[in-house]
């Protein structure tokens, strides 16, 4: 290998991708057979993390920085001034080997700039994941994005040999995106989008008759959108997601806050604060969609367009729907326990099984783990106390704020001021 | 007062099973169980020691295994991994909690020891995670993917099957500094092993003498995808030291390559 030349690109190629969030490699089962290399059990591992806390689990990569299209949020668009490079196919096949031989990765995810056409691009991210399944004997996790517009053919043979596809919405509303990426159209993403949902239905099903069927993205297809770009509410952004989760099957959703990379006047300027908190109440809210049973317009709606900076999704809706309180732990539907504010899934499933041997006190919830400085408000238990308390939604939040340290704090305090 | 017994065995799972099967067929009220070499801190209780018997242990873990989950099984076995003082006796009480109740008592976490079983377990797994995500292999001369580790606990028996599936076609050595003891997968099957390193390995030329050439380009070029992956804005070091405690930086490739 050309070690210098190599490193020269892959610190611009890196560099490039790192704006691309998902780095899951968890949730494919491609099991080492004959003596191969690599396994992918189900779970991932992240074997390290960046200074910004942000997992490496895979190679993140672009094939090019190269891109024929200019959209305003992204840092390879045509009209940037950057240096620009191109790996070759076998190159990205050694470095994936070669790291991952040494347990630095638990795979590849490959991206790319739009050189020629979609169809030219995606061929060329093709040809790698073929080479490490077929010659390498590679059984670790690939992670292929797709192309906006790419044919359906191409979409079909990608999904043989990556374990996850996904196209990036980008913006989440067609206005938005009309604005900042006038040369693309909505139809490209989702078309991709579709071809995927529709083989891994039919895998599914053939997979039921006859069990040789060749695996097809086992770990499904992921989409990711910037979020303060473009203007959006939470709500549209949450709807948004949950319609590409019902209507495409989406495995996940990624939000990623837009951190200024222009002085485009259709976007936040250059220095101006990327919105974390924001960001991290998304997935908040998104985990509750997708884990603890809330629908969309529980958490947001008409009268609550945005979710509330002070406090996590969960404990808001709990403040407006006072009504539904307070549990008692001891004889509630697990439903009901993952709707407290601070019983999360593993607690909840720990209070199911510790309440079949005694009934539990404040202690007790204690050491299973129990967020109390949240949950007290809103439970009944085997100790009394909290519960014969008639606490007005805005004393109880103002009570767990004072009575904890968020680790947003420091950031929306001075947001606050500033208004 | 009935006396109590402390019970000395020799630091082997089965060591401790037959512990355990020893305190219930002589009905003895026990108030420790200790490795071999510990200082022992009452006085009043009455030492006895407990020679490891196989059939013994085996008869604990079968009688076990008709009412424990699979979770309850790995949460013995993890938290004796721990090598904690005291944890010999928790999972003594374990045992004779599951004995009494006749049925898997680890959802039972309102009692003391099946919650610090369960707490301590979670811990050795953990560290079994983080030792399968931070064990970095260099490859030597002789073609042998090698690493060392210094893990908190005793991770490397619950990491052998991960690593042996993973690199099947490689040749791998995983030695545990603390513990003074690898495992050695030689392309069949996957080893115990022992090594002197009485030569000093921390001089460079050592290092360029044992490791192949190309070990140091690839760990560069890991260490430049490395920072080239941080997004400066983001910046958030309290963070990356929870993810990646310091502990473990000296065996990170990425934090303390060959050539600095």
């Amino acid at each position: 290998m050309m070690f210098e030349r190599i490193k020269e690109k892959l610190e611009i190629l890196a560099d490039a991708a790192k704006y691309d969030v998902s780095c899951s490699s968890s949730g494919s089962k491609r099991r080492n057979k004959n003596k191969g290399l690599g396994n992918s059990d189900g779970m991932g591992i992240c074997h390290s993390y960046t200074q910004d806390g942000r997992c490496v689990s895979l190679l993140k990569i672009l094939l090019t920085n190269h891109c024929i299209f200019d959209c305003a949020y992204c840092v390879t668009r045509r009209s940037n001034d950057i240096k620009r490079a191109a790996f070759k196919v076998q190159e990205v096949v050694d470095l994936t080997i070669n790291f991952y031989r040494r347990n630095y990765i638990e795979g590849l995810f490959l991206s790319s700039g739009i050189f020629k056409d979609a169809d030219f691009t995606m061929e060329r991210l093709i040809r790698v994941a073929k080479k490490l399944r077929l010659e390498e004997n590679f059984n670790g996790y690939i992670h292929l994005k797709s192309i906006p517009g790419a044919s359906d053919e191409l979409m079909r043979e990608a999904g043989l040999y990556a374990d996850r596809l996904s196209v990036n919405i980008e913006i989440p509303t067609i206005s938005g995106l009309k604005k900042l990426a006038p040369e693309k159209n909505h139809s490209d993403f989702i078309k991709p989008m579709n071809k995927v949902k529709n083989e891994i239905i039919q895998y599914n099903s053939e997979k039921k008759l006859i069990k040789s069927t060749p695996k097809y993205a086992p770990a499904g297809q992921s989409t990711q959108m910037i979020v303060g770009a473009s203007g959006e509410s939470d709500r549209e952004i949450m709807l948004s997601a949950n319609y590409y989760y019902k209507n495409y099957n989406m495995k996940r959703v990624y939000y990623s806050g837009y951190v200024p990379i222009s002085n485009d006047p259709r976007l936040p300027s250059l220095g101006s604060q990327v919105p974390m908190l924001r960001e991290n109440r998304l997935y908040q809210t998104d985990w509750l969609m997708r884990f603890y049973g809330f629908d969309v317009n529980e958490l947001l709606n008409q009268q609550f367009p945005n979710l509330d900076v002070e406090v996590d999704p969960k404990l808001s809706w709990a403040l407006r729907n006072q009504h539904q309180f307070p549990v008692d732990v001891n004889s509630a539907e697990k439903e009901m326990l993952l709707r407290i504010p601070g019983v999360g899934l593993k607690s909840a499933h720990k209070i199911v099984q510790a309440r079949r041997f005694r009934k539990l006190n404040f202690d007790h919830l204690k050491a299973i783990g129990v967020a109390l400085n949240r949950a007290r408000y809103f439970i009944i238990c085997d100790s009394r106390g909290w519960e014969t308390r008639d606490l007005a939604p805005s004393k109880i939040k103002s009570l767990i704020l004072r009575n904890s340290v968020g680790k947003f704090r420091k950031e929306y305090s001075s947001q606050l001021s500033l208004f | 007062m009935e006396p109590s017994t402390c019970l000395i065995y020799d630091g082997t799972f089965h060591g401790l099973l037959t512990c355990v099967y020893t305190a219930f067929e002589e009905k003895l009220v026990v108030n420790n169980i200790l490795p071999p070499g510990t200082p022992q801190t009452d006085m009043f209780a009455e030492n006895m020691e407990v020679f490891t018997d196989e059939a013994k242990a085996k008869r604990v873990w079968q009688g076990f295994q008709k009412y424990a989950t699979p979770r309850g099984q790995n949460a013995i076995y993890y938290a004796y991994l721990s090598e904690l003082p005291k944890i010999e006796l928790d999972i003594l009480r374990y045992f004779q909690h599951t004995f009494k109740f006749k049925t898997s008592v680890d959802g039972d976490l309102a009692n003391n020891h099946i919650l610090n079983i369960a707490q301590t377990a979670k811990k050795v797994a953990r560290e079994k995670h983080r030792m399968e995500a931070f064990v970095r292999f260099q490859l030597t001369k002789d073609n042998i993917y090698f690493s060392n580790i210094e893990p908190d606990f005793n991770v490397l028996p619950i990491i052998e099957k991960h690593f042996t599936s993973r690199y099947s076609d490689q040749q791998w050595i995983i030695y545990d500094l603390k513990r003074k003891f690898g495992l050695y997968y030689d392309l069949q099957e996957t080893r115990v092993i022992h090594i002197d390193f009485s030569k000093n390995l921390s001089s460079l030329e050592e290092k360029e003498h044992l490791f192949d050439a190309s070990e140091i380009e690839f760990q560069q070029l890991w260490k430049k995808y490395f920072e080239a992956t941080t997004i400066k804005s983001r910046i958030n070091t309290r963070l990356h030291h929870q993810h990646v405690p310091k502990r473990y930086w000296k065996y990170l490739s990425e934090k303390n390559p060959l050539h600095n």
